[in-house]
């Protein structure tokens, strides 16, 4: 499961989608560069890495991160709280 | 220590007198509160969150808290959906035997959450709605800790 907020959610078009990536995507990286090549509203999404956070399992994850068995991905902008 | 994510408003009063309420061993109490401003002619900010992970992250930083600091009670409140200038977004506040460690504490969990929280601000204006940008001075004052 794939989950979006803030203006990825809305770049993108949708705030989840269900997506089986392929074997060859392997970390965070990977996925991103997987997942921009799905629309051209997810390219546009995700154009800027250096303003993409990613999420596994509700753990912040870095670039270079094994997907491994994370059920749930979350991608979003750098945090704005408090 | 407790923590709470809610659209609902909080009583800031309230929520301070919970943390001494029958006991007798609280010497401090420090808190933060985090309001709305109306700069530039801000009417509204709608703060998204990541429902599960938000509270997740949330617990995580109280216990680290706790961990380095002898704390006796502790409230974290954030908001979220919709609020206007002079609403309160977000309530810090710990009981302590003694000042310091609650004003460090407080700090520190409010640093901490300004950079672990995931919350999203979009603001709305003469401009529109536009979403608000991470500042990296947030990430330098979670550093110091």
């Amino acid at each position: 499961m794939m989950l979006y907020f803030a203006w990825v959610r809305e770049a993108i078009g949708a705030d989840q989608e269900t997506l089986t990536p392929p074997p060859t995507v392997e970390t965070v990286a990977d996925l991103l560069d997987w997942l921009a090549a799905r629309s051209p509203n997810h390219a546009a999404a995700l154009a800027d890495r250096t303003a993409i956070r990613v999420a596994l399992d509700q753990d912040f994850a870095q670039a270079d991160t094994p997907i491994g068995t994370a059920q749930e991905v979350a991608i979003f902008p750098p945090i704005t709280g408090g | 220590m407790q923590v709470r994510v809610q659209p609902e408003p909080f009583d800031t009063a309230a929520e301070l007198a919970a943390l001494s309420a029958n006991r007798s061993d609280v010497g401090a109490i420090a808190s933060f509160t985090g309001l709305v401003r109306a700069d530039d002619g801000l009417t509204a900010l709608t703060l998204e969150h990541y429902p599960g992970m938000t509270e997740r992250q949330l617990a995580a930083i109280a216990a680290k808290a706790e961990a380095r600091w002898p704390v006796l009670a502790g409230t974290v409140i954030h908001r979220h959906g919709r609020l206007v200038p002079g609403d309160a977004i977000v309530l810090v506040a710990i009981a302590s035997p003694h000042r310091a460690a609650a004003f460090e504490a407080c700090s520190f969990l409010m640093d901490w959450l300004k950079t672990k929280a995931p919350f999203w601000k979009a603001e709305e204006g003469p401009w529109g709605t536009r979403w608000v940008r991470a500042k990296a001075t947030d990430d330098q004052a979670a550093q110091r800790w």
